[in-house]
Formats: structure tokens, C-alpha cells, sequence
């Protein structure tokens, strides 16, 4: 089944920033949010990680299939890499950590309590929760924000295999990843033209 | 949900999760009411069951706030919202945490307070069982109240606020059944009253929790 | 024609501008007629004395207060179900009249209790749950005033007006199990062998009849503020987006 989005809308705050957003997204295939700050990227994926109800418009494919990576990365402090990872497998089902452990170069870190980890390392801790989701959707919300270079390319690599596998990703990044399956979707034509927000709507 | 249970405890003993505090508020209010009331011993068996109860709800209201605010400054409030996981089944695992970290050792440190205000000997029973059963109600009521003021910067005292006046008919029939334990009296109707006060909240208040944290995480 | 039209804010501000004066100069006749019937020309408890004649303010205003949250539960249930923004603006405009109401039911039987038992307060269980209802009315102020969206305020504040109900209901029962009291039975009842006598008994109806249109004239004028408000704000806000 695959993501489709038609004539969806999303509000931030009950105020309309996108509207018309139409897109398809196939297993193996990425798509690229592109567009200025405050242009509506998060509220977007938001409403695709079903954190939020969509102003109107249609959403499907999504729901239970969704594993969503945000600003903040849920990490506890006090826990060690592996419990926090542990964790998060448990939740989505008991998966082996170990690949995702692998994949992001944490091996060495595993013990280290979270609180303790460099900004780009609990980036990648945060990252590597997606693989043990297990779900084949991806939505990843500044994904690469605080990693390195040689980080960008663990993550370019973990995404590739997760489309090589049948999967797919949506992502807000402004950082070319190398991705050949990627497509670009410029959310700035989709711009609400301005209008009342929900809550004023009655009132006008 | 076992997961999140087991890690909600591992977070609350480690260091900086506030486990303890609880209890040592709890000792410190018992130990300041003589203080307060003169140390004559009549009086502290007197208002013993009263003055415990009260110092085991203010040691539970003092970490409400953690029940929820932490998992949505770090994040993983959204994340556990993705996750498959019914909301319900989240604050009801958030509120049993809080009781096995918070209410359990109250209920457990009750009798030995009860000795430091001299509370009469056939009152330690229906004190420590008048807690066991109210307490998993004030857990569940107080995360109704931290799921309403999760997103609010400063929602502390306004948690307070509106939890008060929620746990005064637990307050009222906890404490009645401690009294009429310590003053031997039959403990039948109110005891029931509180059983049936925590068996409702803890069956109904969990949608009303979910269905408020959800429109906070709008 | 629905009664649902009213939901319309537009149609709401038309509506009651037009009904308002009537209610408010009803509210000001019943209010001085009720009172000063009651107060000058009726006579003196023969235990009592005049000390009796606080009933005029007392228990309409006691009604009132409770009243007020029922108006306020009934609102946030058809917020909750219909998504009428007034009736969300009208419960969140209910609330301070309910406050002050149940703040003069207080201090009337505290000013009252003074003569009769000795002492201006006792923890009493008609008393104590009109305390309690006070500390209800302010949580549910003190969370519209904290959110700043305002259908999240309108949703949060109907939950906790809906469980605040069920626990208000529950505190009731608890206070009068943990305290029999000093309150005398109800003033007013359907069952005519309890109430008081007749004369007591009309003025008493017209001072409540006055409380009653006193409370929906100020609930209707706030709301109309209420609406007035949010209208300015949403019209501002569109001045920026243009």
C-alpha cells in the first residue's frame, strides 16, 4: 500500500499553512520536503504521523505504518544507549538492536547513559529508533540537524537499505543525501493563501 | 505497555528521578505537625489518621507534574502517541508507575509515621488498608490533572489547583475509614464508598485522561 | 427554525441585544420587589427574629451557584458534541457570575450562622460543599485563563467540567456522610408541608425569580463581550495575514 496524500490541508495552531498538497509515495521510493522555515515541513509531517488532524483532504497508507523522527529525539538521560533502544523495540513489537545499533555506529556507546552523548550522537540514538520500529514508512523531520558528515553518510546509507527493502521515507531536509530514489516536493506552492484561523472562522 | 511501565520505574529510582522525595515530604510533614499541635499525646492519637492522610495526598500531589511534563519536554510523549499503543493504555501504565513509585511507599511508610504520632494500635490496619485503596485514586485523578496541564509552561501550581478540589471525596472517606479504624468503630460504609470511588476513577478517568492528552498534543 | 440558529454568534449578539433590556429591567424589578417585600414587610421569626430576613439573599443566590455549573456542565456537553463556539464562550462567561454567586451564598450563611449557631463558620455540610463548589468554579477559571489556543481552552475546560461534575456530585455525598450539621432542611421544596410559611414563601419567589433573570442577563451580556472579543481578535488576526 503506499502513502497517498490528495488535496490534504494542515493548520498549525488552528491556522491553515498548506493546503492542495497532493503526493504518492511507494515502497522503495523517498520524497524531500523542500521549503523556507515556518513554511508548514513540520506541521505537515505532524498531521502524516497522525499527531494531528488534517484540516481536510484525505490521508491514507499512513496510520500504524508511520515511524515518525522529530526535533526532539524522546531520549532519557538516564538511561544507556541500549535501554533507551531497548525500549522502543519493545514498544514497536521486540526487535533485535542490535542491526540498528550497528548501522549508526553506537556498538561502542551502548553503555554510555544517554544524558552523556554529543549532540550528533544522540541524533543518531534518535535515528536509529527508526529501525527498530519496523515500519515501512519513514517520516523524519530535520533528520541530519547536528550530525557530521561522516554521520550524514551512516543516515544516507540506513535510508537506502530501508528502500532497498521495500520501504519508504518522507523527510524535511534542506541537505542533499545522494539518495537516487529521492524526489523533491517544493511545499511553497502549496501555500494556504491567508485566511481566518479555525477557531476565528465563526467569528468573522 | 510493559515496556513502558518497566522503564517509567527504571527512570524514577535512578538518580534525578525523584523517587524518595515523595517519602521524605511525607516524613517531614509528619514530623512538623507536633510541632505545630504541641506534643501531647491525646491530641497527636486524635488527629493521627487525619494528619497522615493529608501528609501521603500533599506527597502525591508534590510529583504529579512528572507524571507527564518530562516525556513531553524530551519528546517521547509524541513518539509514544506514534507508537502502538492505545492513549488509554498509555496514562493508565503512566498512572500505575506513579503509584507503585509514590503511593505504594507511602502506604508502606504510613505505620511507621503512625508511631511518631502516637496513632492507637488497632488503627494501623485500616490506616495502612484505608491507603492502599485511595491512593491508586489519587494517582489516576492527578494524571487526569497532568494530562490538562502538560503543555502549559509553569502548569504546577495550576495542577494543583485543579487536583484539590478532585481528591476531597477520596480524602473525605480514606480518612474517615482511618478514623473510625483508630476510634474502633465499624469501617464498612465508608470503606466502600472508597473502594468504589478508586475502582471508577481508575475504570472511567483514563478516557478522559487520553481524550485530554490528545487535544494537548494537537 | 432551530434553536441551533442561536449557535450563530451573529444571530446570538442580535438576539439577546434585543431581549437583554427586557431581562435586565425584570431582573431590577423582581430583585427590588422580592428584597424589599421581603426585607419590610414581612415579619419577624418568632426564633429568628429579623436575622431570618437574610434568606432573601442567601438562597437564591445558593441556587444560583449551583445553577450556574449545571448551565455551565449542559453548555461544555453541546461544545463537546456540537462544536457551537457561544456555547463553549457562554460556559467560560458563566463562571465568575457562578463565583460570585456561590461567594454570596458563603458569606450570607456565614453572617447568618453568626446569631443562630454562634459562630460564622462551621464545617457544616451544606457550607462545606458550596467551599468545595468554590474551589471548583476557580480550577475551571484558572485553566481557561492558562491556554491560549481557544478551542483547546473550550475542549480542556468542558472535561474538566464534566469530571468536575461527577466529583462535585461525589463530594456532596461525602460531606454529608462525614458531617450530619447545624443547616436547616431545604427552604424550598415541591413537597409544600416543609416549606416555609407563605410569608416568607412569595417574597422569597420573586427575589429568586430575580437572581434567576439577574443571572442570565449577566451571562448573556458576558457572552456577547465574550464574542466580541474573540470576533476583534479574529479580525486583527486577519489584518496581519493580509
Amino acid at each position: 500500500m503506499d502513502l497517498r496524500v490528495t488535496d490534504l490541508a494542515v493548520a498549525r495552531g488552528g491556522v491553515p499553512v498548506l493546503e492542495g498538497l497532493n503526493f504518492a509515495l511507494q515502497g522503495g521510493r523517498a520524497l524531500v520536503l523542500r521549503g523556507p522555515n515556518g513554511s508548514g515541513k513540520t506541521t505537515l509531517l505532524r498531521t502524516v504521523a497522525g499527531l494531528q488532524p488534517p484540516l481536510s483532504g484525505s490521508l491514507t497508507g499512513a496510520g500504524e505504518r508511520i515511524a515518525y523522527a522529530a526535533h526532539a529525539d524522546g531520549l532519557k538521560a538516564m538511561q544507556t544507549v541500549r535501554e533507551n533502544l531497548g525500549f522502543w523495540a519493545r514498544v514497536f513489537g521486540g526487535r533485535d538492536i542490535a542491526p540498528a545499533l550497528a548501522a549508526f555506529d553506537l556498538g561502542a556507546l551502548q553503555e554510555r547513559p544517554a544524558g552523556t552523548l554529543s549532540a550528533g550522537q544522540k541524533r543518531r540514538l534518535g535515528l536509529a529508533r527508526l529501525m527498530v520500529t519496523g515500519r515501512p514508512v519513514w517520516v523524519l523531520d530535520e533528520p541530519t540537524v547536528s550530525l557530521d558528515a561522516a554521520s550524514v553518510a551512516l543516515f544516507a546509507d540506513a535510508v537506502r537499505a530501508h528502500l532497498a527493502a521495500g520501504g519508504a521515507a518522507l523527510m524535511a531536509t534542506h541537505i542533499d543525501l545522494g539518495l537516487d530514489e529521492a524526489e523533491i516536493f517544493d511545499v511553497t506552492n502549496c501555500r494556504a493563501r491567508p485566511r481566518a484561523a479555525l477557531q476565528d472562522e465563526a467569528f468573522l | 505497555m510493559i515496556a513502558l511501565l518497566t522503564r517509567d520505574l527504571q527512570l524514577a529510582v535512578r538518580a534525578g528521578g525523584g523517587f524518595g522525595l515523595g517519602l521524605a515530604f511525607f516524613l517531614i510533614v509528619t514530623v512538623l505537625v507536633p510541632f505545630g499541635v504541641g506534643p501531647e499525646t491525646g491530641l497527636l492519637a486524635r488527629i493521627a489518621p487525619g494528619m497522615l492522610w493529608i501528609g501521603a495526598l500533599l506527597a502525591c500531589l508534590l510529583s504529579l507534574d512528572r507524571i507527564l511534563a518530562l516525556d513531553w519536554e524530551d519528546g517521547s510523549l509524541d513518539l509514544l502517541a506514534t507508537a502502538p499503543l492505545p492513549m488509554e493504555g498509555i496514562v493508565s501504565v503512566k498512572a500505575l508507575a506513579h503509584w507503585i513509585t509514590t503511593g505504594l511507599p507511602l502506604v508502606l511508610l504510613a505505620p511507621v509515621l503512625g508511631v511518631l504520632l502516637s496513632l492507637p494500635m488497632q488503627g494501623y490496619l485500616w490506616l495502612v488498608v484505608s491507603l492502599a485503596l485511595g491512593t491508586p485514586a489519587l494517582s489516576v485523578i492527578g494524571t487526569f490533572g497532568a494530562a490538562l496541564t502538560v503543555g502549559l509552561k509553569r502548569g504546577g501550581l495550576l495542577l494543583s489547583l485543579l487536583v484539590l478540589p478532585l481528591y476531597v471525596p477520596t480524602l473525605i472517606f480514606g480518612a474517615e475509614v482511618a478514623r473510625r479504624g483508630a476510634g474502633g468503630l465499624a469501617v464498612e460504609t465508608p470503606l466502600l464508598m472508597l473502594a468504589g470511588i478508586s475502582f471508577g476513577a481508575i475504570a472511567l478517568l483514563p478516557f478522559a485522561s487520553a481524550a485530554v492528552l490528545r487535544i494537548n498534543l494537537r | 427554525m432551530s434553536l441551533w440558529e442561536y449557535a450563530n454568534p451573529v444571530k446570538f449578539i442580535r438576539t439577546t441585544d434585543r431581549v437583554l433590556p427586557w431581562i435586565s429591567w425584570m431582573a431590577v424589578i423582581c430583585l427590588a420587589v422580592g428584597l424589599i417585600w421581603g426585607f419590610f414587610f414581612t415579619p419577624d421569626d418568632f426564633r429568628q427574629g429579623s436575622t431570618v430576613k437574610i434568606i432573601y439573599l442567601h438562597v437564591p443566590s445558593a441556587l444560583m451557584a449551583i445553577n450556574a455549573w449545571l448551565m455551565m456542565l449542559v453548555a461544555s456537553l453541546i461544545w463537546i458534541v456540537r462544536r457551537h463556539h457561544v456555547s463553549a464562550l457562554a460556559a467560560r462567561a458563566a463562571a465568575p457570575v457562578g463565583v460570585v454567586m456561590t461567594l454570596i451564598a458563603l458569606a450570607t450563611g456565614a453572617i447568618w450562622g453568626q446569631p443562630m449557631w454562634g459562630t460564622w463558620w462551621v464545617w457544616d455540610p451544606r457550607l462545606t460543599s458550596f467551599l468545595i463548589l468554590f474551589l471548583f468554579y476557580l480550577g475551571y477559571i484558572a485553566l481557561w485563563e492558562a491556554i491560549e489556543n481557544d478551542d483547546t481552552a473550550a475542549d480542556l475546560t468542558s472535561i474538566l467540567c464534566l469530571v468536575g461534575s461527577v466529583f462535585a456530585l461525589l463530594s456532596r455525598y461525602a460531606v454529608n456522610f462525614w458531617n450530619q450539621g447545624l443547616h436547616q432542611g431545604a427552604s424550598l421544596s415541591l413537597d409544600k408541608e416543609e416549606n416555609v410559611a407563605d410569608v416568607f414563601y412569595f417574597p422569597l419567589l420573586v427575589s429568586i425569580a430575580g437572581f434567576v433573570l439577574l443571572f442570565v442577563a449577566l451571562v448573556f451580556l458576558r457572552t456577547q463581550t465574550e464574542i466580541r472579543a474573540r470576533r476583534a481578535r479574529a479580525l486583527m488576526a486577519r489584518e496581519r495575514a493580509a
